[in-house]
């Protein structure tokens, strides 16, 4: 048997951060195939542009800075936020919104604040906020998935459509919304909340184009497998060692149980957990979006009470509120918490007890 | 003698009430949707300063000290009156649009901030003189920031000025770009706050490259000795 003598340090980085970077993107793909399968070429379109703006900010502001960009821009994160704000978007959002969002992203919520490693807020979330907010009508202009349309976009539609607010043929992003019966179609999420507020109960609200085979009963048509897909992704990362399960599992079981109670409590006029759970960006936030290191709580305990107050959040939001999404609204608002959620679970010291401990 | 080029410095720029007192944010944050919007309550601001300023300075002689600043609070009530009612009077829309923050004027603490600080230690016409350049301060940031916020989120300028100035004005508005989708985080209230910190982080900016740029003096340092038997 041959011992290595060896100097300290004995324990080594496996992974820099740039390896990380990469692997988070790698697992994200499974999610994008989905979505350019259900809902067409716009979402690659949209990232793009978004990695184009968020490279050419970083770089920008690196410099201004007096720092070294090259550096910055190898570590992919500023590439990873862009690609995580786009998938986000709605995919024919005009251009100039997706630069605005990515720009604000990088350059004010992660620069600003000093770069990688000091933002407070996650910044694909708070650009995707900050546009939510400055135009509620374009990002909430999701197309139906392509079993519903009468029109589907090909690759150049979507370009054309992404560039200058039309089709080739001159459709513009409000006749391509427009479904087979020529109702408006929203996200599942949207089409359920209104149907909820105009009093109809939970199952008569199911009862639209949009829901129109099993999987789709949960959770619409296309929008499921874009989940499903996301879901794929997020485990290979936890099976990789990338992101610890805390976060995800807290942040899903959480809404499961809020949504869950709700649903007993009156299953005509709140949605199921299922439904909740396949919808909107619950499954793509609690992996992808949540779990970053830089904003997501450091301790174990930490991080089951930081993703299990996301879900919390998620489900009031999405219930009481009046966006029908909420996953970048609970995140961001347990952005803030995570300092004080820190410093409430921080980790025993080896050899002490949590007993010894108070006593001094 | 009280210097006046000091004066309007310190109300200007060294110790603007909005961009470093940090001095009635609420209304400032709340009405500069609208650069007029902004312009308007500046001038009201300006009005009360001016009035309290003076008349805390009238009687600080004659004021106890133990009870002076619900005196205070009482005379910048009468003003704020005053201002409200003229414009109920004169500028009856802009007084709509501006609505509660007309009144709130009361608890804006930058006036309460110079009767105690300035107005009750120096004579009627520094006092006044203050009054004056602070709210000129104040309506500056106040007009800026309601520009910025007007011009980002509807691309016009000016808009409503007819309100503040009448008939004259209703021809003014300045559309520097079209948009059919209003940005709209620049009219809400996050845009307030967003647009308030760049442009003390401006201010900033510009404060630190002047002391950069400036020559620097030489430091005689003296050092004060000491010893057991002094």
């Amino acid at each position: 048997m041959k011992l290595t003598l060896s100097s300290s340090p004995h324990q080594r980085v496996k992974r820099n951060t740039s390896q990380v970077m990469r692997l988070v993107i790698l697992a994200m793909i499974p999610g994008v195939i989905a979505q350019v399968l259900f809902f067409g070429y716009g979402v690659l379109i949209q990232a793009t542009i978004a990695v184009i703006t968020a490279v050419v900010t970083e770089a920008t502001f690196m410099q201004l800075r007096g720092k070294n960009s090259k550096f910055a821009l190898n570590d992919f994160s500023a590439i990873l936020t862009a690609l995580l704000l786009a998938v986000s978007l709605p995919p024919l959002l005009p251009w100039w919104m997706t630069v605005i969002g990515t720009f604000f992203a990088i350059a004010v919520v992660k620069q600003l604040y000093g770069g990688l490693g000091f933002n407070l807020f996650n910044p694909a979330m708070a650009g995707y906020v900050m546009l939510l907010i400055s135009f509620p009508a374009a990002m909430t202009m999701w197309l139906p998935p392509f079993s519903l349309t009468s029109i589907q976009p090909d690759f150049i539609d979507s370009l054309t459509i992404i560039m200058t607010g039309f089709t080739d043929s001159g459709y513009s992003t409000d006749q391509l919304r427009l479904a087979v019966d020529g109702a408006t179609m929203a996200t599942p999420l949207d089409s359920v909340k209104t149907a909820l507020a105009q009093n109809y109960t939970y199952p008569e609200a199911l009862n639209q184009p949009i829901f129109s085979n099993a999987l789709a009963q949960s959770a619409g048509a296309g929008w499921a497998w874009v989940s499903l897909a996301y879901l794929a992704g997020g485990l290979f990362l936890v099976k990789a060692n990338v992101i610890n399960w805390h976060i995800p599992t807290a942040m899903l079981l959480s809404a499961a149980v809020f949504s869950f109670i709700l649903f007993i409590a009156n299953s005509d006029a709140f949605a199921s957990p299922l439904f909740h759970l396949l919808n909107g960006s619950l499954i793509f936030g609690a992996f992808f979006i949540a779990t970053d290191p830089v904003t997501a709580s450091t301790t174990d305990k930490g991080r089951l009470v930081f993703g299990a107050l996301i879900g919390m959040w998620v489900i009031i939001i999405r219930t009481f509120g009046g966006y029908p999404d909420a996953v970048a609204f609970g995140v961001i608002i347990m952005n803030m918490a995570v300092p004080l959620i820190d410093y409430y679970t921080r980790p025993r010291t080896y050899g002490h007890t949590a007993k010894n401990a108070r006593k001094q | 003698m009280t210097n006046y080029q000091d004066i309007t410095l310190q109300g200007l720029w060294k110790n603007n009430p909005a961009l470093v007192q940090l001095l009635g944010l609420c209304p400032l944050l709340a009405v500069t949707a609208t650069l007029i919007n902004g312009l308007g309550l500046g001038l009201a601001t300006m009005l009360v300063l001016i009035g309290s300023n003076v008349t805390v300075s009238l009687i600080r002689n004659v004021v106890r000290n133990e009870i002076r600043i619900p005196i205070f609070v009482m005379i910048i009530a009468s003003f704020v009156t005053i201002v409200q009612l003229l414009m109920n009077a004169f500028t009856y829309e802009l007084y709509l649009t501006l609505g509660i923050f007309i009144p709130l004027i009361v608890t804006n603490c930058a006036i309460i901030g110079r009767a105690e600080a300035f107005a009750s230690k120096n004579p009627l016409l520094p006092a006044a003189y203050d009054g004056f350049t602070m709210g000129v301060g104040f309506t500056l940031v106040l007009v800026v920031l309601g520009g910025l916020r007007e011009l980002l989120g509807n691309g016009t300028l000016l808009t409503g000025a007819d309100r503040l100035f009448g008939e004259v004005a209703s021809n003014w508005t300045l559309v520097i770009f079209d948009t059919e989708t209003p940005f709209l985080l620049a009219i809400l209230p996050p845009g307030a706050f967003l647009g308030m910190g760049f442009i003390i982080a401006c201010k900033n900016a510009l404060d630190s490259s002047l002391e950069a740029r400036k020559p620097k003096t030489e430091n005689v340092i003296t050092r004060a000795r000491v010893t057991t038997d002094s």
